[in-house]
């Protein structure tokens, strides 16, 4: 059976996946108290405005045609037009996104280096009173929720020690040459080590507070493999042979252990960038988080609907990519 | 790992070097571009369509940027603006306005009495979409003479010029925006105000750059970034780091002790916000004597003191101290006895408590919900036990708009411009949607009020409304809001009574 077939099928059931979730959050943000119109009332307006306003922005139909109206324009990729930014949805949200991936792949890396040093150094100390102190810190790192280490690094970095920028993605003195919205990889291609070093003093608190319970997840699971690898025949042997601590960890252990990992942090990646929401408001960081919770707090029921979808989108294409890669790496799922 | 003494020594020396870091000071700040955190998002430039256009709190940065027809001192009166003159002619049937002359857009281009006619006809026009639409429709036909602009009066409204200095009542550039279009204008929006914008990132900060061409007063500072910190305890931090130099609406308790530190200073002053019970005539609240239990019941002073750190105005009506129709005779004064007296006449005591519901916001506004609860609190000391419900205040509005609030209904009420009708009038007149008390004895003495060309009249009508509505007790007003802004010492921040924080009205100290 060749890998194409499977593809097709994902991406079918993709499409619909992608088409419930914009059934459920279309039916869902309706349902739930709170219209638009009701918050743009003027003091004394009519029952004639209210209908005004309710057919000026289409609440006048039923949910169903409201839908059916919807689905089709999405379809002919026409996301809508913001009630409260007055903008299309579509440029909105994907002006929006980089900031966020970027603000996650920052993250990520930090997540995985801090993961990766826990779980080598909890190794390489195993058994002394330093892998008890690794444990809590782990222990202590996955039980604050990310906000809580936000406000603390906020605390201790931008007003004890103000080492770093509290809010915001870029200094607005400075004077911005980019084409596209990836700011950081942008600044880092154009060899604008200035503007680099801004934008991660900007992203560095929010990244390290996402990044800070998942480094403990990594560091906790990667601990845990390591520690039965080194327990296996050919790392027993390479002890043997005379191999140093660090070698037999490192260059002997790891790569077998690392495997759990890798699948953990593809997956806890799409909850990265659902956590960035708080994240992004807490520093002021203009993605896509930050504008979901205006969209929600103005019933911006357009771009709710957008930023839903787009969620959804990343988070089946990532499922999509690390399936796909599994079934590239290993035939034997290709063929299951 | 062994830590020596050596080490030690050298760990305790790095951390002590650490800790005296050069933390923020304040006094050393020469401040060429003035940072200010501002609470809000700026959703839309365009401050005439679409909700951004009647949020209260937006309206000072876009005051900043466009100029309103009517300009505002910071005490609510109105001063010339764009239009310089204005009035009725004899028979009310016309209005007439005189405009500036001299005016230029940002762009350079000149201002006209056209911007003038084309902004108010544009306001007007049902499709455009301006929420307060139902304000500007009531005048039409201009016609233009020079820098003199009349019109006539569709339906006479008292308060027209009022508007004028409010909600959606700013000039845009007639030329510039049929030019580019709405979303040109989005893009680069010009007015004639105080600055310029020179660089906007979405959800991110605001840029303004002082415009040379300004008519008014020229501003203190050239350069101004409001960056949209609308998290409260990362705006104290950007304060308390000296990444901001201006920050407004923090917990009062992290204002005392800020405006304490050294470098650091704060001004709370009254604002035209107040908070507020919304009473629906349904249920047990049918009865005056549960009313008027529920409003002698509450000691507004103590929830002041005691909650809002004593940051806040008892009132007794819908118009604060500094609205046209306040009237310090008109009175409810805090009286549990008579409270259990009038829910005994009713048949409540302590031990047959009155029972309803009552809603609030968490968080919408300071310390609304524990507000509620120390309400509540007091209730049940005269024989009144409601339950508290909370809400989101996306719900309060649609709940509001269909009449269907409970019994009871915390809430805060914004009247930039004083006037009763946008106080009392709007809150308690039956068929506005923003109204629950739907009596008809409250409907009949408000309708008259309306359409009342004789200010002194008017405003006399709406002050015995007002009191009519606290002896009925058909709402329970609680306080002003003290709105507390924190800046550095090297700033100088007058602050207005509408609520609005304007750069323009900040200077070096």
């Amino acid at each position: 059976m060749s890998l194409f077939p499977t593809i097709f099928l994902r991406l079918l059931t993709t499409l619909i996946t992608l088409f419930g979730v914009a059934v459920i959050i279309f039916v869902i943000i309706r349902v739930v108290p709170g219209n638009p119109i009701a918050m743009m009332l003027p003091p004394g307006a009519t029952d004639a405005d209210i209908q005004r306003l309710q057919a000026l922005y289409g609440f006048d139909k039923s949910i169903l045609e409201q839908f059916l109206i919807w689905i089709s324009d999405v379809v002919r990729g026409d996301f809508g037009t913001s009630i409260s930014l007055r903008q299309p949805v579509l440029n909105l949200v994907l002006e929006r996104l980089p900031a966020t991936l970027e603000l996650s792949i920052i993250a990520l890396i930090l997540a995985v280096a801090i993961g990766l040093t826990l779980a080598i150094t909890g190794t390489r100390l195993r058994g002394s009173r330093f892998e008890s102190l690794i444990d809590m810190t782990n222990g202590i790192a996955l039980s604050l929720p990310d906000f809580l280490w936000a406000l603390l690094l906020i605390l201790l970095f931008g007003v004890l020690w103000p080492l770093f920028h509290i809010s915001g993605r870029i200094s607005p003195a400075l004077d911005l040459p980019f084409t596209s919205q990836f700011y950081l990889f942008e600044s880092l291609l154009r060899l604008r080590l200035d503007l680099s070093l801004d934008l991660l003093s900007h992203m560095f608190m929010p990244a390290l507070a996402m990044a800070i319970p998942l480094a403990a997840i990594i560091g906790q699971l990667l601990k845990q493999s390591l520690k039965e690898t080194m327990h296996l025949d050919y790392v027993t042997l390479s002890r043997t042979k005379g191999y140093s601590e660090n070698h037999v960890i490192i260059r002997e252990a790891l790569p077998n252990a690392i495997l759990p990992t890798l699948t953990l942090i593809g997956v806890q990646f799409t909850f990265l960038i659902g956590g960035t929401v708080i994240i992004e408001r807490l520093f002021s960081y203009e993605g896509l988080g930050n504008m979901a919770i205006d969209a929600v707090i103005n019933r911006d029921l357009p771009l709710i609907q957008g930023i839903v979808i787009l969620f959804a989108l990343i988070f089946t294409l990532v499922n999509l990519i690390v399936d796909m890669s599994y079934a590239l790496l290993n035939p034997r799922l290709r063929h299951a | 790992m062994n830590i020596s003494r050596r080490n030690l020594l050298k760990i305790s020396t790095a951390a002590a070097a650490l800790v005296s870091l050069p933390t923020t000071v304040f006094s050393q700040i020469t401040i060429d571009e003035l940072v200010i955190a501002y609470n809000v998002n700026l959703p839309s430039w365009d401050p005439t369509v679409g909700p951004s256009a009647v949020n209260p709190t937006i309206q000072g940065i876009y005051q900043s940027v466009f100029d309103l027809f009517i300009a505002q001192n910071p005490d609510l009166s109105f001063k010339p603006g764009l239009i310089t003159d204005w009035g009725w002619n004899d028979d009310n049937s016309k209005i007439h306005m005189t405009v500036r002359e001299g005016v230029v857009w940002h762009d350079g281009s000149p201002f006209t009495a056209e911007d003038v006619v084309w902004s108010l006809e544009r306001a007007g026009n049902p499709e455009t979409g301006n929420p307060i639409q139902f304000i500007w429709g009531k005048i039409g036909n201009y016609s233009i003479d020079g820098n003199k602009i009349t019109a006539d009066v569709l339906q006479f409204e008292p308060t027209i010029f009022k508007w004028m200095s409010f909600l959606t009542g700013y000039i845009l550039p007639k030329a510039y925006y049929e030019q580019v279009g709405a979303e040109g204008f989005e893009a680069a929006p010009i007015g004639t105000g105080p600055y310029k914008v020179d660089k906007f990132e979405r959800n991110a900060y605001v840029r303004l750059k002082a415009n040379p061409d300004y008519w008014g007063e020229k501003p203190d500072f050239e350069t101004v970034t409001i960056k949209f910190v609308t998290d409260a305890s990362s705006r104290v931090a950007e304060i308390a780091s000296g990444n901001s130099h201006v920050t407004l609406e923090m917990p009062y308790e992290e204002y005392d002790r800020l405006k304490e530190k050294s470098g650091l200073a704060g001004i709370a002053k009254p604002i035209s916000d107040i908070g507020m019970i919304f009473l629906n005539d349904i249920e047990v609240m049918k009865d005056p004597n549960v009313r008027m239990a529920a409003a002698h019941a509450i000691n507004k002073q103590l929830i002041i003191d005691r909650l809002l750190s004593g940051y806040g105005v008892a009132i007794d009506t819908l118009q604060t101290p500094d609205y046209t129709a306040y009237d310090s005779s008109i009175t409810v004064p805090y009286d549990p006895e008579k409270s259990k007296a009038l829910l005994a006449a009713s048949g409540y005591s302590l031990d047959n408590p009155v029972k309803f519901k009552i809603q609030s916001t968490r968080g919408f506004k300071p310390k609304d919900y524990e507000m509620v609860q120390a309400i509540v609190g007091l209730w049940r000391k005269v024989g009144i036990e409601a339950e508290i419900e909370v809400y989101e205040i996306a719900k309060h509005y649609e709940l509001r708009a269909a009449d269907q609030l409970a019994p009871a209904a915390f809430y805060n009420w914004g009247n930039a411009i004083g006037d009763p009708t946008t106080s009392t009038g709007f809150s308690m007149f039956g068929p506005s949607p923003h109204s629950v008390w739907d009596g008809q004895d409250l409907i009949d003495k408000i309708l008259p009020l309306w359409g009342e060309a004789d200010e002194s009249k008017r405003i006399a009508g709406w002050k015995e409304v007002d009191r009519f509505v606290a002896q009925e007790a058909l709402v329970i007003p609680l306080l002003q809001y003290v709105q507390p802004v924190l800046h550095v010492a090297g700033v100088k921040v007058t602050p207005h009574a509408s609520g609005a924080l304007l750069p323009q009205l900040m200077y070096r100290a």
